[in-house]
């Protein structure tokens, strides 16, 4: 990574408010509908406490003026005392109340979680899709989707589930306390007086189990790759006849896995058991104070009822609070690798970018390039050749060669630095072209393609998705793949990757081709795209293509002598360097690689030619 | 991927729990404690409110704090013991949860070792693995926490109810008759929640899938500039889960609330005919607050019953999966009266195997994979006397493993035998067998742990000496020096440590130790560096020397200097002989031959040679 501050997420907050657009507002509105919940499920018990004190009872409801105003409104204590259904009416409609407020509550924190997710999803696979192909190659493929999917939910749970209840625990401990005020202030103080050791308590628990539970993933972690590897080895395995060390093995580990869960839950139940002794010697307290004070007439048997009942609600917040503030330290763990994707730079195009015609001549003009910066790597050097609009050229080159490399500086994959020469393409410098349209109109068929979990008219399609189904069809059978579409039973619905549906890697190759040719771009690069296809097959794409291609410029990559040989003009690439360069007759005529080559492949060639 | 998207519904009489009991068996006196001391810890749960009930009335309708002391003892000492039975009792619940998952994992490991191949053909290693690693643990789960909270909140709900009716009858009838309309409430809601969550499950695992895609596509995403329709086709499988996510809260927020607004209309049930109870002084007010508080706590454990079952049914599936396994019988097995005399794969009787020459011989022997339909092998005979080196050559996919499959008895024939020294294979064991047999992937596999451990895999008690000969024959010993560790050296998960030639030579050392008998090579095709190249020629040359082996072969050395060459096309065999025989034939052979010196040649001009 580079320095920090030229970063877009400098610090972990900014980017959670980044990804917090849009949900912002549901989280605000279910905690403002928590509040309300636990307001009225407050309220109860104050309505219970009047109703037993002063309506059956008979001691002076101890309410504000401005409450015993609407008493005497509804009929005085007298009416309520023979109408208790209406007290109890009112039970039930707050009940209602704080029913339809939590709904609310549930919906609104359930709309901003999902919100959040879609945005960070979003985000981070927008941002993926348009890092630089050397960004990607880099970073290992299984961290990166770790990242996206197990992070984004530990955020997720972060914001979501902790940050909105520490809200809320917070508003409830507040509230709670509030209404204890209320009733009576000396028992509030001895109730309050177990808010820090509880808490003090939880958290301390919490750090303590966090890395327990660490070690139980790993151990799981352990488990699980003896697991993975006896059965993708279990060739190995039984070729060796080692199935009781096999078995062993997984046995011995499992046995360590299940001992730290063991001590895992008589840890987790030490805890949550004392604790419960905690609590309840906060209700002793409570319930014995306030005994002691209804007995010496400072305390109504209502109140009684009330605090032993607002005390409840205490618990439980606080409780919470500790494993709260122990979750916030993962969550950051997890923000600062999203944060890794989200600050890596994207692919840039210049500012003046320009969109000029693509039909032009292609010119390598002293390339020369290596991945690491340095001399000493070098990839290609010293690289010069034009390829006119409208022709074909060959590219012979072994492993290693730098054809691919050359393929993929053509295209923008890899930029080339300012100083390492120029390509250019009708006289525009390509650093200058705009890289979407450039590989708009640059078709390359790669050696390797990847066909994504679509069907197949989809996947020939992709790029073009104006395409109409006999356009499919007609690209296919070009590119010689129709016979064998056909000859799956869903043909050009099949779905790529569905079971009992191989693709063999010819098959592949030649889906590509088609993939390409329905885009009619004006540059055509074939890299290595026949290699898996026979002789027979690979001569009969190329009598194809030559007739529905004639105006493009076409760049072909291959190892056959035969694929190349009818090109206008063959470069033979070995090591970084031209080393050949000419039409077939021409190179045949030298006594080099060309040649060399050619004459290996002589008994295929006489084949072909006859 | 494979099966796990498509999730099936499966419905057994008592949840497939049945099946489990055997695993559980041997443990029942232990699961009957832990629920009779989960039962105690809720009975004193349900009793903290007669504390309460007992202050009220006693202090202060009575206004005197007389049994005070007594009562703070008494409580301290309820706390107490609850907590003594809390520990007690989790603990053994979350032990027998573990006990259990490891027993279930155990079973499952130790059954895999004896399937046959045409199961791991079938099925793919996730699938295996996920069945091994995940259900057993949701099983387990569901034997304890799930039957514990079942009992727990049954009796809680039951001592509630009790204590209830014992206080005032009538009063109790008012909110026992509320009982069945809540039940069925949460059933709905549970169900309609039960079909989300497969949803939300389902749409994830696309989630995942893109991301999979859009990371190991890059490079033909990024030449086709189609980032923009990648993005937008993601954002549609988002949207979808936000969608469904956000229905699923829906209801997931009505159950709660409505629970909770049941609670609410009990509460004010509870205060309307008991207040008018209190009034007419039929009540005491301590009571009518014991009643209001049981009022509030009675839908927690109906809730809870509720959500437990649900879980039964939705760990069905897992159980049903699970089980299957565990009855899948192998395609390939041991007569009795072989395990009689040899012992099987876990308990063999060494004593009694005799030692292995090497002769193997194929007499009429007549082969269809389990899964197929066609024959590959019809009628096939060959005499391989022991020290021979057979080599089995075709293009990719022909079908060259099948014969290597039915030496190393993976697989047996549908008709005919297999002979190892004179006798039937199947007259003797497969450890035996496999003991006997050194065996040499093409894409080499190493298991995580050390170089020694990785080594000794063939024979565990090898020296670290021997072990340093092996290397050094298959001039692997640079590779141990190489590293800070040597032999101790780490070479990580399946060996990611190493290079692919350096995993290579390490496995040819390792079959060296083991001294087989026969010995299997399924060559590698990969180019790799020629230094890296000429050592594995070296070893495979030293590897096969001296014994019976059977060379799946790709290097023209290899080939030429076999004693036998078998050439495979489209699955069958369709000539055998040496070198210069099938040469002479000029036919297939000849073509694959010419085929492969031409690459090798091409190869050559390239490095510079």
């Amino acid at each position: 990574m580079k320095k920090d501050s030229n970063t877009r997420f400098p610090d972990r907050s900014g980017m959670i408010w980044y990804f917090m657009k849009g949900s912002v507002r549901y989280f605000l509105a279910a905690i403002l509908f928590a509040a309300l919940v636990s307001f009225l499920d407050m309220v109860s018990p104050k309505i219970i406490t009047f109703t037993v004190d002063s309506v059956i009872g008979d001691d002076a409801p101890a309410v504000s003026p401005f409450i015993l105003s609407w008493i005497e409104r509804a009929g005085g204590v007298g009416y309520l005392k023979t109408h208790l259904l209406l007290l109890a009416l009112l039970i039930a409609a707050i009940g209602v109340g704080a029913a339809l407020f939590r709904y609310l509550f549930r919906v609104n924190n359930a709309r901003g979680a999902e919100t959040l997710v879609e945005r960070m999803r979003n985000t981070l696979f927008g941002h993926i899709m348009y890092l630089p192909y050397t960004w990607l190659g880099e970073n290992s493929t299984g961290d990166i989707i770790q990242r996206c999917t197990s992070d984004v939910q530990t955020v997720r749970r972060f914001v979501a589930e902790q940050l909105t209840s520490l809200v809320r625990t917070v508003v409830l401990i507040v509230m709670a306390l509030g209404f204890m005020l209320s009733v009576d202030r000396r028992v509030t103080l001895a109730s309050a007086a177990f808010i820090p050791v509880v808490m003090g308590y939880s958290l301390f628990f919490h750090m303590k189990i966090g890395g327990e539970f660490k070690k139980a993933d790993e151990e799981e972690g352990v488990l699980s790759t003896i697991a993975q590897e006896n059965l993708t080895g279990v060739r190995v395995v039984r070729a060796f006849g080692r199935e009781i060390y096999e078995r062993d093995r997984f046995e011995k580990q499992n046995d360590r896995y299940t001992g730290v869960w063991v001590r895992l839950i008589r840890l987790m139940s030490m805890f949550w058991s004392s604790g419960d002794v905690v609590t309840g010697l906060q209700v002793l307290t409570v319930i014995s104070l306030s005994a002691s004070y209804c007995v010496h007439g400072t305390m109504t048997a209502g109140e009684f009822i009330a605090m032993v009942a607002y005390n409840q609600m205490l618990i439980w917040p606080v409780r919470r609070l500790g494993r709260v503030i122990s979750e916030m330290s993962k969550a950051g763990v997890a923000v600062d690798r999203l944060r890794y994707i989200m600050n890596a730079e994207k692919e840039k195009d210049p500012e003046d970018a320009v969109e000029p015609p693509l039909d032009g001549d292609i010119v390598f003009d002293h390339v020369s390039f290596s991945y690491d910066g340095k001399e000493t790597g070098e990839v290609l050097h010293d690289v010069s050749f034009t390829i006119p609009s409208g022709s074909t050229i060959g590219i012979l080159g072994g492993t290693g060669s730098g054809k691919s490399t050359l393929l993929y500086l053509l295209l923008r994959l890899y930029e080339l630095p300012p100083e390492n020469g120029h390509i250019t393409i009708g006289g525009t410098d390509i650093r200058r072209i705009r890289a979407g349209y450039l590989r708009e109109n640059l078709g390359i068929v790669l050696q390797e393609p990847f066909l994504f979990s679509k069907t197949l008219s989809e996947n020939i399609a992709i790029a073009s998705p104006a395409a109409q189904e006999d356009a499919v069809r007609y690209a296919a059978r070009i590119a010689q793949v129709d016979d064998a579409i056909e000859s799956f039973t869903k043909g050009y619905d099949t779905f790529v990757g569905e079971r009992g549906v191989t693709l063999s890697g010819g098959q592949k190759q030649r889906t590509a081709i088609a993939q390409m040719l329905i885009r009619k771009p004006p540059v055509m690069i074939f890299d290595d795209s026949l290699s898996a296809v026979d002789a027979d097959t690979d001569r009969r794409i190329r009598t194809s293509l030559r007739e529905s291609i004639a105006s493009s410029t076409v760049i072909l990559v291959a190892h056959r002598i035969t694929t190349l040989m009818s090109a206008d003009k063959i470069i033979v690439l070995d090591r970084g360097r031209i080393a050949e360069e000419g039409t077939h007759n021409e190179l045949i005529e030298k006594d080099g690689i060309y040649r060399t080559i050619f004459e290996l492949q002589k008994a295929g060639l006489a084949e072909e030619v006859s | 991927m494979g099966g796990e998207n498509n999730e099936e519904k499966v419905s057994m009489p008592f949840f497939g729990l049945p099946r489990i009991y055997p695993f559980i068996r041997k443990y029942r006196l232990r699961i009957v404690l832990m629920v009779i001391l989960g039962a105690l810890t809720v009975l004193v749960d349900a009793a903290y409110p007669l504390f309460n009930r007992y202050a009220l009335n006693r202090y202060v309708g009575g206004k005197t704090l007389d049994t005070l002391p007594y009562f703070i003892l008494v409580y301290i000492a309820v706390l107490l013991t609850q907590m003594v039975l809390n520990i007690v009792s989790t603990t053994m619940c979350g032990t027998q949860e573990m006990i259990v998952n490891r027993d279930l994992r155990n079973a499952a490991f130790e059954h895999l070792q004896t399937l046959s191949f045409s199961y791991y053909n079938q099925n793919s290693v996730g699938y295996i693995h996920s069945r091994v690693m995940s259900d057993t643990g949701l099983i387990g789960e569901i034997v304890s926490w799930g039957m514990m909270s079942l009992v727990w909140n049954s009796a809680y709900l039951i001592s509630i109810l009790v204590i209830m009716l014992a206080i005032d009858l009538r009063l109790a009838g008012y909110i026992i008759l509320l009982l069945p309309v809540a039940a069925v409430f949460l059933t709905y809601f549970q169900r309609r929640l039960l079909v989300y969550n497969r949803k939300i499950r389902e749409i994830n695992s696309r989630i995942t899938g893109d991301f999979n895609e859009g990371i190991t596509g890059d490079r033909t995403i990024k030449v086709l500039n189609i980032e923009e329709k990648m993005r937008r086709d993601f954002e549609t499988d988002t949207v979808d889960m936000k969608k469904t996510s956000v229905r699923a809260s829906h209801y997931s927020a009505l159950l709660i609330s409505s629970m909770t607004m049941m609670s609410s209309l009990v509460l004010a049930l509870v205060l309307w005919k008991g207040g008018s109870l209190t009034e007419e002084k039929l009540m005491q007010i301590g009571t009518l607050s014991v009643f209001l508080t049981y009022a509030l706590e009675m839908l927690e454990p109906i809730s809870e019953i509720i959500e437990t079952l649900s879980h039964f049914v939705s760990i069905q599936v897992n159980i049903e999966r699970l089980t299957r396994l565990l009855a899948e019988k192998p395609d390939v097995f041991d007569t009795p009266e072989v395990v009689a005399k040899y012992g099987d794969s876990f308990r063999p009787k060494r004593e009694n195997w005799e030692e292995l020459h090497g002769d193997v011989e194929f007499r009429d022997v007549s082969f269809r994979y389990p899964d197929g339909e066609e024959l590959v092998l019809s009628h096939f005979n060959l005499k391989v006397p022991a020290g021979t080196n057979v080599a089995i050559v075709g293009e990719t996919g022909a079908g060259k493993s099948t014969l290597v499959n039915l030496v190393c008895r993976f697989f047996e024939p549908t008709e005919g035998a297999v002979l190892i020294d004179g006798r039937d294979a199947r007259e003797r064991s497969q450890l035996w067998l496999h003991s006997n047999i050194g065996y040499v992937l093409q894409t080499p596999h190493l298991f995580s742990g050390t170089i020694r451990d990785n080594l000794r895999y063939g024979r565990p008690e090898a020296t670290d000496g021997e072990i340093m000969d092996a290397l050094r024959i298959v001039s692997a010993d640079g590779i141990v020096e190489r590293m800070d560790k040597g032999l101790d050296s780490e070479v990580g998960e399946g060996g990611e440590l190493l290079s692919t030639g350096e995993k290579q030579l390490l496995s040819f050392a390792r079959a060296i130790l083991a001294d087989p008998r026969i010995l299997v090579l399924d060559e590698a095709t990969s180019s790799i560096d020629t230094v890296t190249e000429k050592a594995i020629q070296n070893a495979i040359a030293t590897v096969i020397a001296g014994r019976t082996s059977f060379v799946i072969a790709h290097r023209l050395s290899t080939i030429v200097g076999a004693d036998v060459i078998l050439v495979v096309r489209d699955g069958k065999i369709i000539g055998s002989g040496t070198h210069e025989k099938l040469m002479a034939e000029k036919g297939y052979y000849y073509e694959l031959y010419t085929k492969q010196f031409e690459e090798l040649a091409i190869r050559k001009v390239w490095a510079g040679e």
